[in-house]
C-alpha cells in the first residue's frame, strides 16, 4: 500500500547507534536532580556562545518585531515566498562565507540558494547531480545522517574511501582509485566525490595535499565535488590558517570558469554549527553551475527558510561588527573546550586524533578493546553508555573500517558537566587492565545483540 | 553537459511556461495606484492580504511570542537548538485545535498523527514519496492547481492522470469521472495509487458536496486506494453550504479504525488561511502511523523553523483570537468576493458559483472567437497586454473546456479590485463591439494564430519566482 521507501526500515539509520540516544532520553544527566545520570556526548550541537547571541538579540530587538527603522515589515515577510531568497539574507550569507575564508574568496549571491538546513541542501544537490543508482563517493569516517541525506529518496549509493589511521585518516589516491574501482565492480556510475571539510567526525580540516588529490582526481574521473563545509566557522585557529576552502584550493590551481571541472564544484553550507541554530532550519548550496543553481533554486520550494527567520539574520549578520566578534571569541572558546577534551583525556590514557575544528574529537580507544573486531567495539560501547555513563557516538556507525574510534562531543554540556564526565573516563580506564579485558574476551554478546533488536519505540533524529 | 541528472535537466519541472509569462509582465510593470496607476494589476496569485491587521495587532500586545521569551524568560536556546522533526509540541497542539475549530470542531485531530512540513507544497511531495512509487499514479479532478505538476510528479517520478470534470454540473466529481480516470489510467499501463483532491478546491472556489466527498470514500474503497485531501483553503469558507471535511464523511460512515480510513491522508498549510506563505508552515494527517513515522523522517528535509514554530503556536493558542480571526476573515473574504462578482456581473461576466477560496472561476467562454484554446490564449495575451489584468487561463490549471479564468480577490486593496473591475468592463465592451463587427472571420483567425505562435517563441525565459497557488 505504501512506498518503498516508506516501509523500508533503516532509512539508513543505524538502530544500534540509537541505543545510545534511548539510554541517554531514559536517563538524562542533571547535575542538580540526576547525578548519575548518563551525559550526552553524542550530539554535536554548540552551545558555548548563545550568551553573544542573546545579548544582540537584547540590543536588537527590531529583527525579532519584523520591524525596519520602526515600520512593520510583518505583510512583505510574510507573504514573502520567493525561492530566490530574502536578498538582505543572501547578501549577507555571502559576505560572511567569505570572511570565514579570510576574504580569500569572493562569493555571488546569485549562485547561492537557500534551504532549509544542510539536510535539504545535500539531498537537494544529489538530486540536481545524479540519477537513481548512480554513487558518490565519501570518505570514511562520515556523518551517519549522509546514509540517509544521500540515498534515500535521491535512490543514491555511497560508495565509500577508505581511510585509515596509518596516515591520521588523510585521503590518499590510493584510497580515491580503490573507491572508483569498487564502483565499477559494483556496476555503479560514480558523478561525484562529497567531502566534509573540515571533517566530521574527525575535526580535521582538508590539508592542501588532500584537496589537490581531489581535483586531480575528479578532473580526470570528469566528476562532481561536493564540498559540505558547515563546521568552516568552527576552526580554532584563524581562518587564514588551517581552513581551506575547495573554492580557494580550486583558485589556487587557476582553475577558473573556462575549465571544465569548475562547473562541477559545489558547496554546502548552514549556520547551524556556526551559529548555534539548527532549529532555524538556515541552509545553502552554492554553485558555479548555473543550471545547477536553476534546478536547485526551484526544488527548494520544497524546503524554504521560513521569512521570518531570513530576517532576523539578515540583520544580525549585516551587523559585521557583531558577526566578526561572535565568530572570534567562539573560536576561542571551542579551542578552549576541545583542549580541555584532549587534556582530560589523556589524564586517562587515551589519545585522539590532532584536530583543529569541529564540536567534537576522533578519540582512539583502540586500546581498550578485547579485540580488534568491531563486536568488541560494540561492548566497549554499550559499557562506555550504561556502566561509565556516557553517549558517544562509535566509529562504526560513521563506517570507519578500523574499529576503536569513537567521536566525543564537547561544544554541548557545560564546562562542570565535561568535568564529570572526563573523571568518569579516566576511573573507567584504569579499570581496564590486562585482567579484566581477558575476563571480557569470554563475554558472551549475544545477549546484548537481542537486545538490540527489540524494536525502540522512539526514534530520535540523530543530529550530526 | 550530460553531468547532471535527468530531473536538473528537464525544461518543464511541470510548470507550465505560459503561465508566467503573465508573471514577467506583471513583474516588468506592476500596477501602483501612485506610482504606475496604467500598470498590470496582480490578480494571478492566490494570497490572502486582507486580516493583516488583525495578526498584526495581536503581535503587538504578545511581544513574547516573536521575542523569543515564556513568561518574561528567554527561551532562544532551546528554541535555537530544538530541531526534533516531531515538531514543538505546543505548536502541533495548538494547530491541530485551531484545525478542529475551522471545521466547526465535528472533528477532532490527534497531535500524534500530524507531522509538520516547510509549507504544503513540501506536505504534497511528502505523501507522493510516501505512498507511490515512480512511474505509478495519482488521479486529480480538473481543474487543478498549476503547481501539483512540479509538487506531485517532478522528483517523486509520479504520473497525474486527470479527472474530468465539466461545467455542465458545476465542475463536480462524478462517478463516471472517476470510473473514466481510473481506465485511462490502466490503458496507460499506469497503477492507480491514489486520488488527490483540493476541498475547497482551487481554482474553482467551492467546497465539496457530501455526494461527492462519499462518491470518493466509495471510490476508494472499491479499488483499495489512498485519498489525499488537500484542505489549504478550509478556513476561506465564508458561505453556505459550509466546509465538511473527508474526516466528517469517514466518522459519519463509521469508517473508523477500518482498512480505508487508513487510507485518507489531509494536506493543511497556515499559508492561506492566515495569510503567511513566508512562514511555510505546513502539515501532513495521516491516519496511518507507517505513513506518519516515514513522513516524520522526510519532513527532515523541509522542516519548519523553530522560531516560526514558537510564534504561531502561541499565536493560535489564543483561542479568543483564533477564533475571533477565523470569523472576521471570512467575513472580509465574503464581502470582497461579493465585489469581484458584481463587478464582474456588471461586465457582463459570469462565475462560477463559489463559497470559499481566494479566487473566483470565471466564464469567459462567450468572449472567445472561437471554442479552442488557442482563442482562450489569445483572449488571456489581451487581458495581460491591453486590459494589463494578470489572470490564470483556464488551460495552465488543465481544464477541458476553453474560455475558463481565475481571478484572485484577495490580494489587493479594494480600489484597486474596482478599478480591475472597470478596466475590464471596459474591454468586455469593446471587444462586444468587435465581434460583433467582424466580417471576415477567417483573416482574422488567421493574424490570431500568427501572433500566437510569436508569442510562443518568447517563452525561453527564467521564470521570475515559484507558481503561487
Amino acid at each position: 500500500m505504501l512506498s518503498r521507501i516508506a516501509s523500508c526500515d533503516s532509512h539508513g539509520q543505524d538502530s544500534s547507534y540509537f541505543l545510545g540516544w534511548e539510554a541517554y532520553e531514559n536517563n538524562p544527566y542533571d547535575q542538580l536532580h540526576n547525578p548519575s545520570g548518563i551525559i550526552q556526548m553524542g550530539l554535536a550541537e554548540n552551545q558555548l556562545s548563545f550568551d553573544l547571541l542573546e545579548s544582540w538579540l537584547a540590543s536588537n530587538q527590531e529583527a525579532v518585531e519584523l520591524k525596519r527603522n520602526g515600520e512593520s515589515l510583518f505583510r512583505e515577510l510574510a507573504l514573502f515566498q520567493d525561492y530566490h531568497g530574502f536578498p538582505d539574507a543572501k547578501k549577507e550569507l555571502v559576505k560572511l562565507m567569505a570572511r570565514i575564508r579570510g576574504n580569500k574568496v569572493k562569493f555571488d549571491l546569485n549562485k547561492l540558494v537557500l534551504t532549509a538546513g544542510s539536510t535539504a541542501a545535500n539531498e537537494t544537490l544529489m538530486f540536481c547531480l545524479a540519477d537513481p543508482g548512480d554513487a558518490f563517493l565519501l570518505p570514511t569516517p562520515y556523518y551517519p545522517g549522509f546514509d540517509r541525506d544521500l540515498k534515500w529518496r535521491p535512490g543514491i549509493e555511497i560508495v565509500p574511501i577508505h581511510c585509515s589511521s596509518s596516515n591520521g585518516f588523510r585521503i590518499t589516491i590510493s584510497a580515491l582509485e580503490n573507491a572508483y574501482q569498487q564502483a565499477q565492480t559494483l556496476n555503479l556510475k560514480v558523478k561525484g566525490v562529497l567531502i566534509t571539510n573540515p571533517s566530521n567526525p574527525l575535526g580535521t580540516a582538508m590539508t592542501h595535499q588532500e584537496l589537490n588529490h581531489l581535483i586531480n582526481f575528479s578532473k580526470s574521473k570528469r566528476i562532481h565535488i561536493v564540498s559540505d563545509e558547515i563546521y568552516s566557522g568552527t576552526v580554532f585557529d584563524s581562518p587564514s590558517s588551517s581552513f581551506i576552502s575547495i573554492m580557494e584550493a580550486v583558485m589556487d590551481r587557476n582553475i577558473g570558469e573556462s575549465d571544465d571541472l569548475w562547473s562541477r564544484i559545489h558547496i554546502v553550507y548552514s549556520l547551524s554549527k556556526d551559529f548555534s541554530m539548527p532549529g532555524f532550519r538556515v541552509g545553502m548550496i552554492y554553485s558555479n553551475n548555473e543550471r545547477v543553481v536553476s534546478a536547485a533554486t526551484k526544488m527548494s520550494s520544497f524546503g524554504l527558510v521560513s521569512s521570518q527567520t531570513q530576517y532576523l539574520l539578515s540583520r544580525m549578520l549585516s551587523d559585521k561588527k557583531f558577526t566578526c566578534n561572535y565568530m572570534k571569541e567562539n573560536r576561542k572558546r571551542l579551542r578552549k573546550r576541545k583542549e580541555m577534551l584532549v587534556s582530560g583525556l589523556k589524564v586517562a590514557g587515551i589519545r585522539c586524533l590532532k584536530s583543529n575544528a569541529g564540536l567534537f574529537c576522533w578519540v582512539d580507544m583502540r586500546h581498550l578493546l578485547v579485540s580488534n573486531t568491531f563486536e568488541a567495539e560494540k561492548e566497549l560501547w554499550k559499557k562506555i553508555i550504561f556502566e561509565v555513563g556516557l553517549n558517544i557516538s562509535p566509529g562504526s556507525s560513521c563506517h570507519c573500517n578500523e574499529p576503536g574510534w569513537f567521536r566525543i562531543c564537547f561544544a554541548n554540556i557545560t564546562e562542570e558537566t565535561l568535568q564529570v564526565a572526563l573523571q568518569r573516563i579516566k576511573v573507567f580506564a584504569q579499570s581496564c587492565n590486562p585482567q579484566m579485558l581477558l575476563l571480557q574476551r569470554r563475554s558472551i554478546i549475544g545477549k546484548w545483540i537481542s537486545k538490540l533488536s527489540s524494536s525502540s519505540s522512539y526514534d530520535q533524529e540523530p543530529g550530526r | 553537459m550530460g553531468l547532471l541528472s535527468g530531473k536538473a535537466t528537464c525544461n518543464t519541472h511541470g510548470q507550465d511556461s505560459s503561465y508566467f509569462l503573465g508573471w514577467q509582465e506583471y513583474e516588468k510593470n506592476p500596477y501602483d495606484e501612485v506610482q504606475n496607476p496604467t500598470g498590470i494589476i496582480q490578480m494571478g496569485l492566490a494570497e490572502n492580504q486582507l486580516s493583516f491587521d488583525l495578526l498584526e495587532s495581536w503581535l503587538d500586545r504578545n511581544p513574547d511570542a516573536a521575542g523569543f521569551k515564556r513568561d518574561g524568560q528567554s527561551i532562544f536556546r532551546e528554541l535555537a537548538l530544538f530541531q526534533d522533526y516531531h515538531g514543538l509540541p505546543a505548536f502541533k497542539k495548538a494547530l491541530v485545535e485551531f484545525m478542529s475549530e475551522i471545521r466547526g470542531n465535528k472533528v477532532t485531530f490527534d497531535t500524534s498523527k500530524i507531522v509538520l512540513t516547510a509549507g504544503a507544497t513540501s506536505a504534497n511531495e511528502t505523501l507522493m514519496f510516501c505512498l507511490a512509487e515512480p512511474g505509478e499514479a495519482f488521479l486529480l479532478p480538473t481543474p487543478y492547481y498549476p503547481g501539483f505538476d512540479r509538487d506531485l510528479k517532478w522528483r517523486t517520478g509520479v504520473e497525474i492522470v486527470p479527472i474530468q470534470c465539466t461545467s455542465l454540473n458545476g465542475f463536480q466529481i462524478t462517478e463516471m469521472a472517476l470510473e473514466e480516470a481510473y481506465q485511462l489510467a490502466q490503458k496507460r499501463h499506469l497503477k492507480v495509487k491514489g486520488v488527490l483532491v483540493t476541498n475547497p478546491s482551487n481554482p474553482l472556489g467551492t467546497t465539496m458536496s457530501r455526494n461527492e466527498l462519499n462518491l470518493l470514500v466509495n471510490f476508494i474503497t472499491e479499488k483499495n486506494i489512498h485519498l489525499i485531501s488537500d484542505e489549504i483553503y478550509s478556513g476561506t469558507v465564508f458561505s453556505s453550504p459550509g466546509f465538511v471535511s473527508i474526516m466528517e464523511i469517514l466518522k459519519d460512515r463509521n469508517c473508523e479504525n477500518t482498512e480505508v480510513w487508513n487510507r485518507v491522508h489531509i494536506v493543511y498549510s497556515l499559508s492561506k488561511d492566515l495569510g503567511l506563505p513566508g512562514f511555510r508552515v505546513g502539515a501532513i494527517y495521516s491516519n496511518d502511523d507507517t505513513v506518519v513515522a516515514a513522513a516524520t523522517k522526510m519532513s527532515s528535509f523541509g522542516l519548519v523553523s523553530s522560531q516560526t514554530q514558537y510564534l504561531l503556536s502561541a499565536l493560535l493558542s489564543d483561542k479568543k483570537f483564533a477564533q475571533n480571526y477565523i470569523s472576521e476573515n471570512k467575513k472580509r473574504l465574503k464581502q470582497r468576493h461579493r465585489k469581484l462578482v458584481s463587478g464582474l456581473e456588471k461586465a457582463g461576466i459570469s462565475c462560477l458559483k463559489s463559497n470559499a477560496g481566494l479566487f473566483c472561476w470565471v466564464d469567459m467562454r462567450h468572449l472567445l472567437s472561437s471554442n479552442t484554446f488557442e482563442a482562450e490564449m489569445e483572449l488571456w495575451k489581451k487581458i495581460v497586454y491591453d486590459v494589463k489584468l494578470n489572470i490564470s487561463p483556464g488551460s495552465s490549471c488543465h481544464c477541458t473546456e476553453p474560455g475558463w479564468f481565475r481571478v484572485c480577490f484577495a490580494n489587493m486593496s479594494e480600489d484597486t479590485l474596482k478599478l480591475s473591475m472597470q478596466r475590464l468592463k471596459a474591454f468586455v465592451d469593446s471587444i462586444t463591439t468587435t465581434l460583433h463587427n467582424q466580417s471576415n472571420h477567417q483573416s482574422i483567425k488567421n493574424s490570431r494564430r500568427r501572433s500566437f505562435t510569436k508569442w510562443v517563441f518568447r517563452l525561453s525565459f527564467d521564470d521570475p519566482m515559484t507558481g503561487e497557488r
